[in-house]
């Protein structure tokens, strides 16, 4: 084993965030290193790479009034560890786990790798159990289930934090006693009032000591916004895997996530890849959300909900587009939605929720869930093309059917979108064939007669 | 063995100072944990290495020994049923449900071996060994580089893998020593007799890849699509009911869940054919996004070294690469880390004859043992932003006779499988032909994909006019066609996975749904040519049947529908009635 060691006049040179020194002391690859600046100030890093003389220690905060002089540097004989216990709960850290609620230091039960390690995937258990939000957009069409990574595609002004709040808030309500549950926040780059709102939202509901939170705020260096999700996670994985609890994690704002890795990766001298983002984000994105899912033979779980911003609206950026590509399912919020006053503006065709098929219908939730589903996206679908034909020729020259169906679309977004207090499951269901009453029967191609007879004729003949 | 020490590391790559000689692509075990890695550059005195697992805690001074062999993965009767990571060792029997460094390459397992051979005998590579009797019956047979003449067999019994069991001395003299599995470097191809060009389809039970866009056994299809589009689910419906002998699955920077769900899944299902558990003819190669890079690069070379390794045993193999995307940001990765220049979005300049080399490995050919074997790739693409002009997606269409182009508007719509039936192709399909007329049952499959096909061009075509003037005010047999479009898109098309009715369709059903969807435009078309208005068929009852024809027609069904025509014709018989009654 290596010795925790401390280095005196090692620096030969600080070039951005990464230091060289010499190798004056045994020391592993990734293992992690103290800087500690003549201003006493301590900073995290860890060894990026090593030769026979020197090693190269990537600083994982701020490098600004460092000198080569004053500049000590401990090493640590083992990666960066985060000390968690049963008394995480009811916290609040700063970015890189030091608690800044003016409270105890936290005892630690264990000091697990904040870096995680890959889940073995023979080890996985198939996320199935339904978490009901009281959205209908997301109970009925894109439903949730324990273990799931489910982000917000958002944008700036949308009332993405509302709607997360009220997940995390409503999400420990189905099944399991209260104390099975956890909520993790992890603010990366966000206002200081975000994570007020959050915490108060928790405080109200009171699961405030189910909820831990780690905060970055907008205004500290983006190299240790790359850490703090790390944090969450490893405190959200010692909750659900080693105690057993339901874990539910926000991390907001995973663009800003994304702008420090750029930053980062800029300051590496890195060939940048699309947009200017690293070759290998899709891969670091990958490692914080493939933490999420459920483990054969343990109780806990992680879910994670995940928020970004796309920049310019743009679905395609690099930062939706890679994350769409990891995570299973994405819920859009849409500007126009939103300016109609529709809440929560979700957009419902590009939203996907993935592992939805094995969480509902039959023994799950209803069994006409997945066709009524199915049905009110194939018909919004085509509502949506109609509405664009009209808007070229008017409506006066659509057929009877399609202008049914524009109809429809109005009715679906004012009606079941639009929802002033939360919906059970069953309420979202209701509405959804509400909503489908009007549209020609022999154009419902994604119900059976049966279905058909049950939900949309009985009820109007009676 | 050759050794060296470490001077520099930093992530997965290291420099290393040699005492003995290395080749290029050598397997290496690194520092204590003795971590596998690979060679990938000699200059002079120094080789780099990349390392294929998390390198924390390796410092310099550490061993990098060598073993004389290039990256290699073990083939044997154990694989079939098992889950591994990209370099072949087997994810399960741990302890830890995460995955630690150093991961061993899994114990040998014990079969029961029946020899087949005769001491004595002369044996070409390839030739039969024996057999084991596992799951499911595999061969052993000579295995590459080995010939000659057969001095001993084991007899009847269980073996470990790794035991010898053959002893064959060779032309020049030389003994070699047989075990029932034998190292493959993955970068090679496995040697056959011959290519043979397709001759038959792989029959897949999806509707629109059967009856429109077809792969032959031993063919090249790519899957490319935007996140979400549906290239999971197929590949996995593919490994569910496709006739192939064996699937390997290799999951390459994706998701652990979808790994989870083929282990969930496959073991419950039966082969339709075999009535079977599905398990049992699949191989699942797992290396997701969140593993080490470097292993997701070598897994697709480890998975279809599985595949040929089957093939060479005469069956026909199905391998689903799920994505190789991914793989080709792997490959951009160790490339970027080698400092190579970047060629277009970063990718190397070879980036293309990997791909190539890649595809090529699929074929239908006679082994070395003289029977016939296929090994049918099918590759996902998953293109930034679902943009189909990225390099990873050109380059691959070069490569592929098969282009099955998921597209975002039907995924969204969940109109599933997304496939854009415009904009995907299948350059297998005339060759085919022959094989419906004499094997498939169905000699009318050429003309009536034909005629598929055209009605679908034309409800494009019918659709950009129906904008501009409006649906109403084409004339009626233009109205009829886009009737009919939507019924064949709607009734046969579609098919979801998730339904246990549809999810697999055999080509018996396919040839009944198209003729009777067919025979209702043949009806229809005439009924209009005779003055029926469209909106008027449209409100037939069998309309409202063929749109869900898939639902509900099931395989048990066949008898049900082969009434359908009937139906149909009394439907219409009565239109002309009450059309002659009215009039
Ligand atoms: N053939 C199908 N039948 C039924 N549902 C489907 C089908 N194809 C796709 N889906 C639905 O679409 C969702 C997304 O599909 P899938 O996971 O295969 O996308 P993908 O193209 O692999 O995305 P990514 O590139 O992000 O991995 C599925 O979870 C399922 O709900
Ligand atoms: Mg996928």
């Amino acid at each position: 084993m290596f010795a925790d060691l401390l280095l005196e006049g090692a620096v030969t040179r600080i070039e951005g965030p990464l230091l060289f020194a010499k190798r004056a002391a045994r020391v592993g690859l990734n293992s992690a290193v103290e800087v500690v600046g003549n201003d006493g100030g301590t900073r995290l890093g860890r060894i990026a790479a090593l030769d026979e003389q020197s090693m190269v220690i990537e600083v994982l905060q701020s490098t600004t009034g460092l000198d080569l002089a004053g500049t000590r540097v401990r090493l640590r004989p083992e990666p960066l560890l985060f000390g968690v216990g049963p008394n995480l709960l009811g916290r609040i850290f700063d970015s890189v786990g030091r608690p800044i609620d003016g409270g105890p230091p936290v005892s630690a039960r264990a000091r697990m790798r904040i870096e995680g390690l890959a889940i073995n995937p023979s080890w996985r258990a198939l996320p199935r159990d339904f978490i009901e939000t009281g959205v209908s957009t997301i109970d009925l069409l894109n439903s949730l289930v324990r273990g799931q990574k489910l982000p917000l595609f958002s944008a700036g002004g949308l009332p993405h934090d509302r709607l997360a709040t009220q997940i995390a808030q409503r999400a420990r309500l189905r099944g399991g006693k209260s104390e099975e549950f956890a909520v993790v926040f992890a603010g990366m780059g966000v206002p200081h009032d975000t994570a007020e709102q959050f915490r108060r939202a928790m405080e109200s509901s009171g699961a405030l000591g189910h909820t831990v939170l780690f905060l970055n705020l907008a205004d500290e260096p983006g190299m240790q916004r790359l850490l703090t999700p790390r944090y969450a996670l490893t405190a959200a994985e010692y909750l659900a895997f080693v105690e057993g609890r339901h874990v539910l994690v926000v991390l907001t704002d995973m663009t800003n996530y994304c702008e420090a890795l750029r930053e980062v990766s800029a300051s590496h001298g890195e060939i940048p890849g699309r947009k200017g983002y690293p070759g290998y984000m899709y891969s670091d994105l990958a490692a914080l959300y493939e933490r999420a899912g459920c483990i054969r033979g343990r109780p806990g779980t992680l879910t994670q909900l995940p928020i970004l911003t796309m920049p310019g609206d743009d679905i395609g950026h690099p930062i939706p587009d890679l994350t769409g590509y990891i995570t299973e399912g994405q819920i859009v919020l849409d500007r126009e939605l939103d300016r109609k006053g529709i809440y929560p503006p979700i957009k419902v065709l590009p939203s996907l929720s993935r592992l939805m098929d094995s969480g509902i219908g039959e023994g799950y939730t209803d069994a006409d869930h997945p066709a009524l589903a199915h049905q009110l996206f194939a018909a919004y679908a085509r509502a949506m093309r109609v509405r664009t034909l009209a808007s070229v020729m008017g409506e006066q020259g659509l057929p009877d059917a399609d202008r049914k169906f524009l109809e429809f679309g109005a009715r679906f977004e004012e009606q079941f979108v639009n929802q002033a207090a939360s919906r059970t499951l069953e309420e979202s269901m209701q509405s959804g064939w509400d909503v489908l009453r009007g549209l020609p029967h022999n154009e419902l191609a994604r119900l059976s007669d049966a279905q058909i007879r049950k939900h949309l004729e009985e009820p109007a003949h009676a | 063995m050759s050794e060296a020490r470490i001077t520099w590391i930093g992530g997965p790559v290291l420099r290393a100072r040699m005492t003995g000689s290395f080749s290029v692509y050598e397997a290496v075990s690194v520092g204590p944990r003795r971590l596998l890695g690979e060679v990938i550059q000699l200059k002079g005195e120094e080789l780099v290495a990349q390392v294929y697992e998390d390198t924390t805690g390796l410092e310099p001074g550490d061993a990098v020994a060598g073993s004389g062999r290039a990256l290699s993965v073990k083939l044997g009767p154990g694989l079939l049923g098992g889950i591994f990571d990209g370099l072949l060792r087997p994810l399960t029997g741990t302890d830890d449900f995460q995955i630690q460094a150093g991961l061993g390459s899994g114990a040998a397992g014990r079969f029961r071996f029946v020899p087949q051979a005769n001491a004595g005998a002369t044996l070409e590579t390839g030739a039969i060994l024996g057999a084991v009797a596992a799951a499911r019956e595999q061969l052993i047979l000579v295995p590459p580089g080995v010939a000659g003449r057969l001095e001993w067999l084991a007899a009847e019994g269980e073996y470990g893998e790794d035991e010898v069991i053959a002893r064959l001395v060779g032309e020049n003299g030389k003994t070699h020593e047989v075990a029932m599995r034998h190292p493959w470097p993955v970068r090679t191809p496995r040697p056959v007799r011959a290519r043979l060009p397709a001759s038959a389809p792989m029959i897949t039970g999806q509707r629109i890849l059967d009856t429109l866009f077809p792969v032959a056994r031993g063919g090249r299809a790519a899957l490319p699509g935007g996140f979400g589009t549906g290239k999971t689910v197929l590949q996995e419906a593919l490994a569910k009911w496709c006739d192939a002998d064996v699937i390997v699955y290799v999951g390459c920077g994706e998701r652990g869940n979808e790994m989870a769900e083929v282990l969930d899944e496959f073991p419950q299902l039966e082969d339709p054919r075999t009535g079977r558990p599905l398990a049992e003819r699949t191989v699942i190669i797992a290396n997701t996004s969140n593993m080490p890079v470097a292993a997701r690069e070598a897994s697709i070379y480890t998975a279809i070294s599985v595949a040929e390794y089957f093939r060479d045993q005469g069956l026909h193999v199905a391998l689903m690469a799920d994505s190789t995307s991914r793989w080709a940001e792997a490959l951009r990765e160790v490339s970027g880390r080698l400092g190579e220049l970047p060629g277009e979005a970063g990718y190397p300049a070879y980036l293309s004859s990997r791909l190539a080399e890649f595809y090529e490995r699929a074929a239908r050919v006679t082994t070395l043992g003289g029977k016939e074997g296929s090994v049918t790739i099918i590759g996902a693409v998953s293109p930034p932003a679902g943009d189909f002009s990225e390099p990873v997606t050109l380059h691959t269409k070069r490569y592929v006779r098969c282009f099955w182009a998921l597209d975002r508007q039907r995924a969204q719509a969940r109109f599933y499988p997304a496939i854009h039936p415009l904009l995907s192709y299948s350059a297998d399909a005339d060759a085919l032909a022959e094989w419906w007329k004499h094997s498939g049952g169905n000699p009318d499959w050429i003309t009536q994909r034909q005629r598929v096909l055209s009605l679908l061009e034309q409800q494009a075509h019918l659709e950009r006019m129906a904008r501009i003037v409006g649906r109403d005010a084409l004339p009626a047999q233009q109205q009829l066609k886009l009737l009919c479009a939507d019924l064949v898109n709607d009734g046969f098309l579609r098919q979801s996975s998730f339904s246990k009715v549809d999810r697999y369709c055999s080509p018996g059903r396919q040839a009944a749904m198209i003729s009777v969807l067919l025979a209702f435009m043949d009806r229809a078309e005439a009924a209009v040519q005779s003055g029926v208005a469209p909106a008027r068929i449209a409100e037939l009852p069998v309309v409202r049947q063929l749109q869900r024809l898939g639902e509900e027609y099931g395989e048990g069904d066949l008898r049900k529908l082969s009434q359908l025509p009937h139906q149909l014709d009394y439907e219409f018989d009565s239109l002309h009635t009450v059309a002659a009654n009215v009039r």
